[in-house]
C-alpha cells in the first residue's frame, strides 16, 4: 500500500537532473531548483507523480544573503502520503516567480499572503491584494528588515493621559 | 462689569443639591443591576467569557445577563479578545453606535494592553482608541475575576453622577 519511498526514489531519479541540489529532511524530499523551472517541474509532480494536494507556499529572508530570498513549495500527495519540498531563490530586486493558479486553485490564496509578507510577487496571479493586511499597509512585515513594532493604525490614537 | 468677565453659576441651594444627590443614587442602583452587555469577541477569551455567563458561574446575578447583540440596545461594551488593526474601525463603530449611558471593559490582557501582540497586527490595548472604565487581566482571566470585575463596575456606576435633563440634573 504505501509506496511512499519508492515515488519518491522515483522522483529524485526523474527530476533530480533538473534540480541545482536535492536530499531528504524529515522523510521529505527536499528539490533546490532555478525559479525557471518551477513551473514545468510542478506540473510533472502534478500530472506524473499525482502529488495532489498543494500544502504551502512561504518565503524565508536572509538579510546577508545573495539572492536574499528563499520560496518554498510543499506538495502532498493524498495515495502514497509522502511530501516534496520544492525551494527556489530570487534577488531582492525582482522577486518575481510564476504562478501556480493554473494547476492548483488554492494557490491563489496562499500567494496572495506570501505576497503580503515578503513581497514575492507571482507572475500572472491577478489578484494580490491584501489578504491579512489592509490596503494602505507599507511594507512587508515578515521581512526582517521591517521593524519589529512599527504600527501603522488605520484609526487615530486618543490623547490618553497616563 | 466689563464683558470678559466670566457669569458666575447660579449657586444651588441645599435642597437641590440634597435632590440631586438621592436622584443620582436611585438612578445608579438601578442603572448598575441592569447592564446589557455587547460582547465584542475577537479570540480565546470567548471561551472564558461563556464560562462565567453561562450556569456555573452565571453573570445573571448582577443583572448582567442578557447578551444583546446590537450595540444600539446595550450599554456595556465587553471587548474580548485581541483586536487588530484592521479590526479596530469596526470596534470605533461599533461603539459610536451605543448610545449613553456607556460602559467599556477591557476583558482580558489583550484587549487591555495588546498582551504578547507587539507587533504590526495588535492595537496595543483597546484605550487606544475608545474609553475604558474598567480592565480585567488574565490569559485569560479567571471567571471570579470577571465577576470581581463586574461588580467593581457596579460600585462605579453607583457612584457616578447620572444626569438625565441637563448638566446639573
Amino acid at each position: 500500500m504505501n509506496t511512499g519511498g519508492n515515488l519518491l526514489d522515483r522522483v529524485q531519479a526523474s527530476l533530480g537532473a533538473q534540480a541545482l541540489e536535492t536530499g531528504m529532511a524529515h522523510g521529505i524530499l527536499v528539490l533546490q531548483i532555478a525559479p525557471e523551472s518551477l513551473a514545468p517541474m510542478v506540473d510533472r509532480l502534478k500530472r506524473e507523480f499525482g502529488f495532489d494536494l498543494f500544502l504551502d507556499v512561504t518565503a524565508t529572508d536572509w538579510p546577508q544573503r545573495r539572492p536574499r530570498f528563499d520560496v518554498v513549495y510543499h506538495f502532498y500527495s493524498t495515495r502514497d502520503f509522502v511530501r516534496v519540498r520544492l525551494k527556489t531563490r530570487v534577488e531582492e530586486a525582482d522577486p518575481t516567480v510564476d504562478t501556480l493558479v493554473p494547476l492548483y486553485g488554492s494557490a491563489r490564496y496562499m500567494e496572495r499572503e506570501c505576497h503580503e509578507m515578503y513581497g514575492i510577487r507571482f507572475r500572472d496571479n491577478d489578484d494580490l491584494r491584501p489578504l491579512l493586511l489592509y490596503e494602505g499597509f507599507v511594507g512587508h512585515p515578515l521581512r526582517k528588515d521591517y521593524p519589529k513594532q512599527k504600527e501603522q493604525p488605520l484609526v487615530p490614537y486618543r490623547d490618553v493621559q497616563p | 462689569m466689563s464683558a470678559s468677565t466670566p457669569v458666575p453659576r447660579q449657586e444651588k441651594s441645599a435642597a437641590f443639591e440634597y435632590l440631586t444627590t438621592r436622584k443620582d443614587e436611585f438612578v445608579g442602583w438601578a442603572r448598575k443591576f441592569s447592564l446589557f452587555p455587547y460582547p465584542f469577541v475577537t479570540a480565546c477569551c470567548a471561551m472564558e467569557f461563556m464560562s462565567v455567563s453561562s450556569t456555573l458561574y452565571d453573570t445573571d446575578r448582577f443583572g448582567a445577563a442578557l447578551p444583546r447583540f446590537t450595540p444600539r440596545q446595550s450599554d456595556l461594551l465587553m471587548v474580548v479578545g485581541t483586536v487588530s488593526h484592521k479590526q479596530a474601525p469596526i470596534l470605533r463603530k461599533v461603539y459610536e453606535q451605543m448610545c449613553e449611558p456607556k460602559w467599556v471593559i477591557a476583558f482580558g490582557v489583550c484587549a487591555t494592553s495588546g498582551g504578547f501582540y507587539q507587533n504590526y497586527a495588535a492595537l496595543p490595548g483597546i484605550d487606544k482608541i475608545i474609553p475604558v472604565d474598567l480592565y480585567i487581566p488574565g490569559c485569560p482571566p479567571r471567571p471570579e475575576m470577571v465577576i470581581d470585575g463586574i461588580m467593581k463596575l457596579q460600585d462605579k456606576i453607583a457612584a457616578e453622577r447620572h444626569p438625565i435633563i441637563n448638566q446639573d440634573f
